[in-house]
């Protein structure tokens, strides 16, 4: 251990201690003017943004090949950076709304973001597990920031619970997977499935425990259960964090991990990833079609995107087509994180307290009352469906095509059917806002218009010109491939 | 990111882009800050914004003086699926910066024009708030044409192409809630989108081709392949211009697609202007002289072409004899002459047809800008008399020229101009008028006489037509009140007729007979067949026809002038039914309103909006709609809100997983 | 490689099978006479006040929290200070930056008033 191992991840060290000396400073902030908190927590996003993208396409390694920074785990980090930031401008208004205005807010993004950050470094199984629980547990404590509101702490405590029982399983994969090969390094275990030297039963049940843990974080059927419950509780600058943060977060260890570690089991885990990708998207597109709740309807919205996430991951083991899925994926996060965050900034002005104003029917008369925002939510939801020039489209463009590049056309059909079947309820709301009479309240924040405002731009503009994004996927590679 | 390429011949070319940029933040500045601008500041920035378009336009094109090879500037990688990879570049070179100058030139003179006339219209309209929305739209359109003219591919071409199709849809329809029965404005810009549409849908066809044949779309290589196919896949390159002539009659208004045209007026008269001189209806020429190689390799094609052009000049010139509206004269004219510079395009005489373009865009905009004055002359005496007079008589129309008569007096500042560009158009030497048409006949003289005689008679009708329209609108006495009392109007309107005025009488110094310093400069970028020679018998021949039609003009219209408000015509008199004829524009639009629009909505509306939409298609969306919920709402129990219940389908997941592992 | 395991399997299905029949045989063969006094909690021999299930003060969970705190600490510290020499300066340094985190978070706990009885 020496200071180049520090080198290597001076942006999460700045930012865990930035936090830490955040929490420390906002004890001396008074109260009512928690602004001051949530500027320098969006101060050190920034300074960790530079941090990051300072390394550039460099690729290091660090704390003897347990840490690894590439074009991969940079690209993660600017996104889980900037979706921090996003959940710092929705987050101040609203907690003042609502009566939450607690300065720990912040420092807890922060660390949950350096959780992420750490997600996207593991090159060992250990540090998956530290990383997981690092995002975790600060977001259990943002599920129930609300603390007087009910709802807020059932999701918290529903969180914890089932956060815990995957964080079990995980921690038992891991464990068989080291009883299996003797490593917890993922080049020494990579090395020794090719080996042959393996318990293979072993490695691969512990594979799938390990899987389900990813699972659980990114929201697939089955293990998807809480999250629409705890979407809804928790409050809303959280929830928007969460389902895109932890979210990708999942995505990036199963794409880690899977893709070094276990490309020689793909032969029995792609029949695996093509179940839950089927169930994911099918499951989350049909619930969703009865929900009556914006903040349900978007939980079940954010499950059928980790179906069609994972159904690109589906032919991991194929070697030609795994960096056009890595890529494709890393696209999709990106578009899924512009148009989560813009659509959530309007889900919060529209929010009053005591979880009013969240239900479909408060969306009437949107169109005519405030034909920005009901403009911006429009164009992110045409951009969930797919909706050709927005960003979604290209997104599930790329999605699609890597399916059918794989073979598995069958899957890219069930995405098909099912995003159609998406249309129903992402456009239902739009005919709610447009074509009926209602006198919508809103509050106009100048934080959440610009989030939604900018994402809005971002969705259009990156929609109709692609590439731009598409190279910066491509050339975020996985270190070693 | 722009300024990618550092090794170029002349870093000004590295400016390209703000051509498109400038426009852009004009629009922006104006969307934004508009409301703090003020009145008349929104069209001072657009003003601004375009002009200095105009100055890039000029630095690029000094640039190119030295070292006249043409250049692009890639911008970044716009789409890449598959084989299909398009780049979004900029293209400079002779023909596309001759394109930038004419828009943002004639195109800054008509938005400093209108700053004084949307002032007024604004004004008569009733609706202030609208000033800013129009330049708003003028500065896109403008950002649109620069889009389409630098391009270096088919879709990026395209992309302008159909900017400038929107833009007009926005500013045809302006006025949307004013003209006739309250919809007569948005009715006109509905024609002329869906009748846009229908010609971009060849041009789309035209790339769809070019894309399967040739894999790719930008020019360059395009052109190769065409080069290297054309021996075997002759059907193939006739099918491709073909479809692509279809998107040049739509935009640039040929037959059959022209009819969308004489309705654009239905726009505040700059928009006029700027649609029929500057921008949009030159877009087909463009096109037409930008894809050279590709109809130079389908002769059969360049037929067609010419003689689709040569009709419509034709066409268009009879129905411009009949017509009483002021701008309805202007727009029909606007038809013929473009007919004149698609002939010329398309039988590969590309310096004459851009020359055309170019003394059309300086006479044009000012014939249309004079009307304008004319106009608003009128309508400002109008609203006088009638506020004075306590409504002595109806309101009038003040773009009928039955109305007008006398206005030589009341405005003699817009009686030189406007006498100066019909003089131009007529083609009377040495106005800038006479040179380019002249050349387009000579060069027709060598490719075929038909088309040639053709021409030559729709020369003596533009005399004609224009000869008549002086005469009725400015000679003789005032037929109304409102003509009586018609002031001249402020310099912000008069100084750009000046301008426009002294290009109009010497446009024709850029390819002298002899000089011919576009020609030079052009064939830098488009390769030309021998042009055709300066030749005095033609000069001479097209010179008296035309004032032979002048002449005619006075005879009937300026010797024993037009007395009453409501005299008709005295060629009704001489013609008879053809006059008649002439004055419903051959009867075509009710045609086509028959033929096709009358059956499209019969179709649409009973057939498919009815009985295939509403009852087959509903019927069975609906049914997977309820089936769907039904399936919803099951799978919804689960969801009971216990966490003994989540917990135990993850362990059941978890489980089956693992089983189906551990078998393996 | 699993099989040398079997034993062990065997041994602990013996075990709870034998636990359950001891229990069962208990509760079959074993006389019940129950009275109030033997149902009530025993509390090692004091008279049983109140209800069972009392409510105790949030403060005891956080004095508790803070107790786990300082109890990390140690169980850090006390390895550390066996390898104290091993370790050298960079392990001296890194336990000061723990120790300085969980100072942190004592000075936060203490501030919002944690350790403050009524």
């Amino acid at each position: 251990m020496n200071l180049s191992d520090y080198y290597a991840i001076t942006p999460l060290v700045f930012l865990v201690c930035w936090a830490i000396f955040l929490l420390l400073v906002d004890l001396w902030i008074p109260a009512g003017r928690k602004g001051i908190t949530a500027l320098l927590s969006a101060a050190g996003l920034l300074i960790a943004l530079v941090l990051v993208l300072r390394s550039g396409e460099q690729v290091l390694t660090a704390f003897e090949g347990s840490v690894v920074v590439d074009g991969f785990s940079v690209f993660l980090s600017v996104l889980f950076l900037v979706s921090a930031l996003a959940g710092i401008a929705l987050a101040h208004d609203y907690l003042q709304r609502l009566g939450l205005e607690r300065g720990e807010y912040y420092p807890l993004l922060l660390i949950s973001t350096s959780g992420m950050m750490l997600m996207t470094y593991a090159y060992d199984l250990i540090e998956v597990f530290l990383a997981l629980e690092l995002l975790s547990i600060p977001l259990y404590i943002l599920a129930g920031f609300s603390r007087l509101n009910l709802e807020s702490e059932e999701a918290s405590l529903k969180y914890f619970l089932l956060g815990a029982f995957s964080s079990g399983f995980v921690l038992y994969g891991v464990g068989l997977v080291f009883a299996a090969t003797g490593y917890t390094d993922f080049p020494g275990i990579a090395k020794a499935a090719q080996n042959g030297s393996l318990n293979p039963t072993l490695f691969l049940i512990g594979a799938g425990l390990v899987l389900t843990g990813f699972g659980f974080k990114s929201a697939l059927v089955p293990f998807h259960m809480w999250s629409p419950d705890v979407y809804q509780g928790a409050p809303s600058p959280v929830t928007a964090f969460m389902s895109v943060g932890a979210k990708a977060a999942g995505f990036a260890a199963l794409l880690r991990v899977f893709v070094v570690v276990f490309p020689g089991m793909s032969v029995n885990l792609t029949p695996l990833l093509w179940a839950l990708a089927a169930l994911t998207m099918f499951v989350g597109n049909i619930v969703a079609l009865v929900q009556s709740n914006i903040k349900r309807l978007l939980a079940y919205s954010s499950i059928a995107h980790s179906g069609y996430l994972l159904m690109a991951f589906v032919p991991y083991g194929n070697a030609s087509v795994r960096s056009d899925a890595i890529a494709g994926m890393l696209f999709y996060l990106a578009a899924y994180c512009l148009t989560t965050f813009g659509a959530w900034a309007v889900v919060i002005a529209l929010e009053k307290a005591e979880g009013k104003g969240l239900e479909l029917e408060d969306y009437a008369g949107l169109g005519h009352r405030y034909p920005f925002l009901a403009a911006t939510m429009t164009i992110f939801l045409l951009s969930f469906t797919g909706v050709p020039l927005t960003l979604g489209f290209w997104g599930k463009f790329y999605l699609f095509s890597t399916a059918v590049e794989g073979g598995f056309w069958q899957l890219a059909l069930i995405g098909l059917l099912t995003s159609l079947i998406s249309a129903y309820y992402y456009l239902r709301v739009v005919v709610i806002m447009y074509m009926r009479p209602g006198t919508p309240q809103v509050q106009r924040n100048f934080w959440p218009l610009l989030t939604s405002g900018v994402g809005a731009l971002a969705v259009v503009i990156l929609g109709i010109a692609p590439g731009v994004l598409l190279n910066l996927a491509v050339s975020a590679l996985l270190k070693g491939l | 990111m722009i300024f990618l390429e550092k090794n170029i011949a002349d870093p000004l070319l590295n400016l390209a882009p703000l051509v498109i940029l400038f426009p852009l933040l004009g629009l922006a500045i104006n969307l934004l800050l508009g409301r703090r601008l003020g009145e008349k500041g929104a069209g001072v920035v657009a003003s601004l914004a375009s002009g200095s378009s105009f100055v890039i336009s000029l630095l690029l094109t000094l640039s190119l003086q030295a070292h006249p090879q043409a250049f692009t500037l890639p911008l970044f990688q716009w789409i890449s699926i598959g084989s299909l990879s398009v780049s979004w570049d900029m293209r400079v070179d002779t023909l596309s910066t001759t394109m930038m100058l004419v828009v943002s030139g004639v195109g800054t003179l008509i938005h400093v024009y209108a700053i004084g006339y949307m002032y007024n219209d604004v004004h008569h309209q009733g609706d202030v708030g609208r000033y800013r929305r129009f330049f708003v739209f003028f500065n896109l359109f403008i950002a649109a044409m620069m889009l389409l003219v630098s391009a270096n591919n088919y879709l990026v071409l395209f992309v302008g192409w159909e900017g400038v199709g929107l833009c007009s849809y926005l500013l045809i329809g302006f006025w949307f809630e004013k003209g006739k029965d309250g919809i007569g404005n948005a009715r006109a810009a509905q024609k002329a989108f869906v009748v846009n549409r229908i010609g971009d849908f060849g041009l789309l066809i035209a790339l769809f081709m070019m894309f399967w044949w040739f894999g790719s779309l930008e020019f360059e290589r395009v052109f190769n392949a065409a080069r290297s196919l054309a021996p075997a896949q002759q059907g193939v390159l006739l099918a491709m211009t073909l479809f692509m002539l279809m998107g040049v009659a739509g935009k640039s208004a040929q037959l059959p697609l022209y009819v969308w045209l004489p309705d654009a007026m239905a726009g505040p008269t700059p928009v006029s202007a700027l649609i029929h001189a500057a921008t949009m209806v030159t877009a087909g020429v463009y096109l037409i002289a930008r894809s050279q190689p590709l109809f130079a390799l389908a002769p059969a094609a360049q037929g067609v072409i010419c003689w689709v052009g040569a009709l419509t000049a034709l066409l268009a010139a009879t129905i411009a004899v009949g017509q009483m509206d002021i701008k309805k004269v202007l727009a029909y004219s606007t038809i013929s002459q473009l007919g004149f510079m698609v002939a010329a395009v398309g039988m590969g005489a590309i310096t004459a047809g851009m020359f055309h373009l170019i003394t059309h865009a300086f006479f044009k905009a000012l014939l249309f800008l004079a009307a304008g004055s004319v106009i608003m002359g009128m309508e400002g005496a109008n609203t006088v008399a009638h506020h004075h007079a306590g409504n002595p008589e109806e309101e009038i129309d003040p773009q009928d020229m039955r109305n007008m008569g006398g206005l030589q007096k009341r405005m003699p500042l817009t009686y030189g101009v406007y006498l100066v560009g019909a003089l131009a158009l007529a083609g009377i030497a040495p106005l800038a008028g006479f040179f380019s048409k002249d050349e387009i006949l000579v060069s027709l003289w060598d490719y075929s006489l038909p088309i040639f005689l053709l021409l030559l008679l729709t020369s003596f009708l533009t005399a004609f037509y224009m000869g008549r329209q002086v005469l009725m609108v400015f000679a003789g006495k005032a037929r109304s009140q409102a003509a009586q009392q018609a002031s001249e109007s402020p310099k912000v309107i008069t100084i750009p007729l000046l301008i426009l005025a002294v290009l109009s009488l010497l446009g024709g110094l850029i390819n002298l007979p002899g000089v011919a310093t576009l020609e030079k400069w052009l064939e830098h970028t488009v390769a030309m067949p021998e042009a055709g020679h300066f030749s005095p018998a033609i000069a001479l021949s097209s010179t008296l026809l035309a004032l032979l039609g002048l002449a005619l003009a006075w005879v009937l219209y300026g010797y024993r002038s037009l007395a009453k408000l409501q005299q008709s015509d005295p060629l009704a008199n001489y013609l008879g039914v053809i006059f008649h004829a002439v004055q419903n524009q051959w009867w075509i639009d009710s045609l086509y309103q028959r033929v096709f629009v009358i059956p499209y909505r019969y179709i649409s509306h009973e057939v498919l909006a009815q009985w295939f939409d509403q009852e087959t298609i509903d019927t069975m969306a609906h049914d997977l709609g309820r089936w769907n919920q039904w399936f919803a709402r099951v799978l919804s129990y689960l969801q009971n809100g216990f966490v003994r219940t989540y917990g135990l389908v993850v362990l059941l997941g978890v489980v089956v997983m693992l089983a189906f592992l551990a078998t393996r | 490689m699993l099989n040398e395991y079997y034993p062990l399997v065997v041994i602990s299905m013996i075990a709870i099978a034998l636990g359950f029949f001891v229990v069962l045989l208990g509760s079959i063969l074993g006389p019940r006479r129950p009275t109030q006094h033997k149902g009530q909690p025993y509390e090692s021999g004091m008279i049983p006040y109140g209800p069972g299930t009392r409510r105790i003060s949030v403060r005891y969970y956080l004095v508790a929290v803070l107790f786990i705190l300082f109890d990390i600490e140690v169980v850090f510290f006390l390895p550390w200070a066996v390898a104290f020499r091993k370790l050298g300066v960079s392990g001296f340094i890194l336990m000061v930056i723990f120790a300085v985190i969980l100072e942190i978070a004592f000075v936060y706990a203490w501030k919002k008033g944690a350790l403050e009885w009524e």
